[in-house]
């Protein structure tokens, strides 16, 4: 049985965890909205891109001079896997279930006997994947600097996919994220990035007129496509740096509720303890007293 | 009087204008060029320039955008742009960091096509900055 003391120690230190995880609801809600912002902020762009890229690709059809990023090496062979995650913990399953599904996919691959790599965006997805695909990890991206997220980040990682992708490093790339569909609802997804999958964009109609490139429909098109990837590796970012927020918020909600609880109960039997010690030496005091 | 049709500048942060609008210059990669209302289809990359965009109630507003391509068809008109700014709130120390980039970009270019690209882009960002930049 703990003493009085050491309740009250423990009631102390639980009300102290409760402040803090208070504070990191709280600000993880502020920083919710900010990222929600950004991540809306973005989507006309990567949907105008979409519709951009289908007008062209319907325009050049599947002709021999399309490009490789959009038609594949016509291999299937080696598989780059880009695993997107926060930089910090303690927002639930946030992380886990993305390296999840990232673990999954990648055991798929190596039991049909494909080459795996990987490349980590995020602190935490390579502590994770390290366990057990540790030799598989060729590169890992930290943004751990970085504060608000801008194009260029997600600019120089869509580079360095390109150029793997160009020195014939893999065949297939396969973007892994968190969706942010609600503050209690992220959905680990997995979005192939190379070759591009047609997207379900409706081609703005140009009316039956045929567009004009300038320069050639080739020339923009090889323009085009590498700064697509950047576009959706930067929409990755961007719902993940939501999902996360949203995630840890209602982590947090819940560290605070179970700390809620768990005081409440460590009062009662303080209190109760306390009465008891009470009784006790009114006992003793009556009985002092009638012996006499 | 020329007929409004509908413009959009995007950037990847964020979409900077959607409005209908009279006319639209854009720095083309092939040189500046205006699109007006039942413009022809064209898809166009633009090199780094100025935007300028005069609206259905005649005011002009100046963007900045550093590279990027625009998408035209007769009633509307699309900009996405790789980064794009109102040129009355262009950050001297941005366009110089900038042009510090595609510097080192051109030293670390390898191959003759690369090295036209990159010096290619360093010439525009330079024109730019001084077009924009009050001395």
């Amino acid at each position: 049985m703990p003493s009085l003391k050491d309740l009250r120690n423990r009631i102390a230190s639980v009300k102290a965890t409760q402040k803090i995880t208070k504070a990191m609801q709280m600000v993880a809600a502020a920083k919710l909205r900010r990222a929600q912002d950004a991540a809306e902020a973005a989507r006309p762009y990567s949907q105008r891109m979409g519709a951009v890229l289908a007008n062209v690709a319907q325009t050049l059809g599947d002709g021999d001079d399309a490009p490789k990023l959009m038609v594949g090496t016509g291999k299937d062979d080696t598989h780059l896997l880009l695993v997107c995650t926060a930089e910090r913990g303690l927002c639930g399953g946030f992380n886990s279930s993305i390296a999840r599904l990232a673990r999954e996919h990648a055991r798929k691959l190596l039991a049909d006997g494909k080459t795996v790599k990987i490349i980590t965006v995020g602190k935490k997805g390579y502590d994770i994947l390290r366990r057990d695909l540790g030799s598989h990890v060729i590169d890992r991206v930290d943004l751990r600097e970085v504060k608000n997220l801008a194009f260029s980040d997600a600019n120089s990682i869509g580079k360095k996919v390109i150029d793997l992708f160009d020195d014939g490093e893999f065949d297939v790339c396969t973007l892994f994220y968190s969706e942010f569909r609600s503050v209690i609802s992220q959905i680990p997804t997995a979005q192939q990035l190379i070759p591009a999958q047609a997207e379900g964009a409706e081609a703005q109609t140009a009316g039956d007129a045929i567009y004009e490139y300038e320069p050639d429909a080739g020339t923009i098109l090889s323009d085009l496509i590498p700064r697509n990837i950047s576009v959706q590796v930067f929409r990755a970012l961007l719902e993940n740096a939501a999902s996360e927020q949203g995630a840890r918020m209602s982590a947090m909600d819940n560290a605070t509720r179970n700390a809620g609880e768990m005081i409440d109960k460590l009062t009662m039997s303080y209190n109760r303890q306390r009465q008891a010690q009470i009784t006790k030496e009114l006992i003793e005091i009556i009985s002092g007293a009638e012996a006499l | 009087m020329a007929d409004a049709f509908k413009f959009e500048l995007v950037s990847p942060e964020r979409l900077l204008v959607s409005e209908d609008v009279l006319e639209v210059v854009v720095p083309g990669q092939e040189g500046y060029f205006t699109v007006l209302s039942r413009h022809a289809p064209v898809m166009a990359t633009l090199q780094p320039g100025v935007v300028e965009v005069k609206n259905a109630a005649g005011n002009m507003e100046r963007y900045c955008v550093f590279g990027g391509f625009i998408d035209i068809v007769p009633d509307s008109c699309t900009l996405l742009a790789e980064s794009a700014v109102n040129v009355k709130d262009i950050d001297a120390a941005d366009v110089a960091q900038r042009i510090q980039h595609a510097r080192e970009d051109l030293a670390d270019a390898k191959g003759d096509e690369a090295v036209t690209k990159a010096q290619m882009y360093l010439d525009q960002l330079t024109t730019l900055q001084a077009a924009v930049i009050p001395a």
